[in-house]
């Protein structure tokens, strides 16, 4: 069914790096994925696996230097976002594509109003005089689920809860009818009763408007709740990548399966001890000639400190970046 | 409280703990913030006890005044059998090196210029008569129990990891061989596959040494996994508590079962089915709690008595104790 729907984004290949005073980082390598409309692509990774540099990069958020896209091309609607002009890709930010970011502390300007804040892109994007952006802007604050809109408008970010301000950043996000939204962790900052009244908020949202989303989390939990196809990075690569039940349900990779291993159960018997992954996220100062996931994986194979592995395609919906076969020898397995 | 014979290492009760507001060019006190509003509990020997509630409720400021790091205003804690609400001075400090706290945010509680040998020997440079090599023998050890290389004694916390970082820590609350230790959200920092890393150490720890924690979280189920009972907390008041597996299995409090059906489950197959009680508004300002139970303005199943009286805190199974007017 949703094969038949339209690619609205497709990255490939897309490589960033940082040129630090203490050397290079390979922050992105290779990542490429695709994005249909009306999706929810899930992209679960550690802190420093690349998650949301991606995602800036898409848009050239990030500061140039010391960072630099490297390779690799973004297609979104038809254009090559790489190539367009500061004007266009202007046009695109906040109009075509929306973002929220993690923390909705330090995301809102603390100086001015909120309905300032969310009229912005309409009368820069969408052309609205002050009066109409203003009912829009009511309109939205309503549609994210904050009551006495129009008298809100006037508070100062300040006025609003942490949830509240998340759902600004949302109505903000969501002023121009985006046809992609990037959520960067929004629920990271929130508490778990919070947290489930934006993802019940995002789902509702998603019926209505039929926008596609990309919801970057380190929370496996909330993936499974709202994501139809998942990716899991890794030092700054997709290492697997499948349809939601399929990921949760036959994980290929060592590190997804030892990520699902380490949460403990909120129901069932009380696992004795929890299973841990030894070590450390690698370093992101070279560029990956053997998989980075190797000193820290259980079923480490002599090929994998030699070769990097491309993702390979176990079912259309389901590749991975391994060597390793499930049920194969590794030479730790005992 | 607890119909238990064997004396518990810490017993308090009816902690209060009130932050005063002070406003105006007198600084006049227009009223108070009730972090915590009477609290009583129990902890044994050995246990491990979970605390859980929203950011904001008062789990921390519970944790700090169980250890006396603030002047608290009424109550009685009492550790190993010493009252200590009202300890002062000299006989406090000689109490401090029985309870120990690791903190939540690795990066912030350890000194950047001190290298970790001397943010490890620190406790044992004010608590303990010891020569040089004493304390270099000691670190070394405590090194060796939390998994930190020897040889990393004379580097500094920024050299290390988050993970690394929270050994430092947890080296150094262990140095004077506490019997309590107040882990103040130790893994919420972590990545989750250092957090596993973290909690296994704590529990190797417990078991070695016969600790007994005080474990704050708002990470429910890693509360399941570690504790052996569990406090839930809002608005400074204790709203349930449980050992582990009846609160998780049958929560009694309408906020407890919505809080537990709040959290996520890594399983698309489980995620579908689960009745998720989503709780309307956010938590009231602890300024100005609300009358009556406080929980009465999200809870879903609010009757008029909620609103004019505060419900008792009562045992309502064995060793299961809530406060709410509809447990019968």
């Amino acid at each position: 069914m949703q094969d038949a729907r339209a690619t609205i984004l497709d990255v490939a290949n897309l490589t960033t790096v940082f040129n630090t005073r203490d050397g290079m980082v390979y922050a992105v390598n290779n990542v490429s994925f695709s994005l249909k409309a009306g999706e929810l692509l899930g992209i679960v990774g550690e802190s420093g696996s690349g998650k949301s540099v991606t995602m800036m990069s898409l848009l050239k958020l990030l500061p140039s230097p010391p960072a630099e896209i490297t390779n690799g091309d973004i297609w979104f609607n038809g254009r090559q976002l790489r190539e367009v002009s500061d004007d266009e890709l202007r046009k695109v930010r906040g109009g075509e594509i929306g973002f929220i970011f993690q923390d909705p502390m330090t995301s809102l300007n603390p100086v001015f109003t909120v309905g300032f804040q969310i009229m912005e892109p309409l009368r820069l994007h969408m052309g609205l005089g002050k009066k109409a952006a203003r009912i829009r802007a009511a309109e939205l604050l309503e549609l994210v689920g904050i009551p006495d809109a129009m008298a809100r408008l006037r508070d100062y970010p300040h006025q609003f809860s942490g949830g509240m301000r998340q759902r600004v950043m949302i109505a903000i996000a969501l002023a121009c009818d985006p046809k992609v939204l990037i959520a960067d962790e929004p629920t990271t900052a929130l508490d778990v009763t919070i947290q489930a009244q934006i993802l019940e908020l995002i789902k509702e949202l998603r019926h209505k408007l039929g926008m596609a989303i990309i919801w970057i989390t380190h929370d496996l939990g909330v993936v499974a709740e709202i994501a139809d196809r998942v990716a899991v990075m890794y030092a700054g690569q997709i290492v697997e990548h499948a349809q939601v039940s399929e990921l949760f349900s036959n994980p290929l990779h060592p590190y997804t399966r030892a990520l699902l291993e380490t949460l403990p159960q909120m129901g069932g018997e009380r696992a004795q001890r929890l299973r841990s992954i030894d070590g450390q996220p690698p370093n992101l100062d070279h560029e990956p000639v053997s998989c980075e996931f190797a000193p820290r994986c259980k079923h480490v194979l002599s090929r994998c400190t030699q070769e990097n592995p491309k993702r390979r395609a176990v079912t259309p919906e389901h590749d991975v970046a391994c060597w390793w076969q499930p049920g194969q020898e590794g030479e730790k397995d005992a | 409280m607890l119909d238990s014979a064997e004396e518990p290492l810490v017993r308090v009760r009816d902690l209060k703990m009130h932050f005063p507001i002070y406003k105006g060019l007198m600084k006049r006190q227009v009223g108070a913030v009730k972090a915590v509003d009477g609290i009583s509990f129990d902890i044994f020997e050995g246990e491990t006890l979970g605390l859980v509630g929203e950011s904001g409720c008062g789990k921390s400021t519970v944790g700090r005044c169980v250890l006396r790091l603030y002047d608290i205003l009424s109550g009685s804690v009492v550790l190993d059998g010493q009252e200590i609400a009202d300890l002062n001075g000299p006989d406090l400090r000689a109490k401090r090196p029985e309870m120990q706290m690791i903190f939540q945010d690795p990066q912030a509680c350890l000194n950047p210029r001190m290298t970790v040998g001397s943010i490890i020997s620190e406790p044992l440079f004010e608590h303990k008569k010891m020569t040089k090599e004493e304390r270099r023998s000691k670190v070394a050890e405590l090194m060796d129990a939390v998994g930190l290389a020897r040889r990393f004694a004379d580097r500094y916390p920024h050299e290390f990891s988050g993970g690394q970082r929270q050994r430092i820590g947890i080296a150094r609350a262990l140095a004077l061989n506490p019997k309590f230790i107040v882990c103040d959200e130790p893994i919420a920092a972590l990545d989750v596959s250092i957090q596993a890393q973290v909690v296994n150490l704590l529990e190797d720890l417990q078991d070695k040494l016969g600790l007994t924690y005080l474990f704050i979280s708002h990470d429910l189920s890693m509360v399941r996994h570690l504790a052996d009972r569990v406090a839930v907390m809002y608005l400074g008041r204790f709203v349930e508590l449980a050992p582990s597996e009846t609160l998780y299995t049958n929560p009694q409090h309408p906020y407890t079962q919505a809080l537990l059906s709040a959290v996520p489950h890594p399983d698309p197959a489980q995620a579908g089915g689960v009745d998720r009680i989503i709780l309307k508004g956010d938590v009231p300002s602890p300024a100005a709690p609300p009358t009556g139970c406080t929980f009465h303005t999200r809870c879903p199943r609010a009757i008029d008595i909620c609103k004019k009286d505060a419900p008792e805190w009562r045992q309502i199974g064995d060793g299961h104790f809530g406060a709410c007017h509809l447990i019968d």
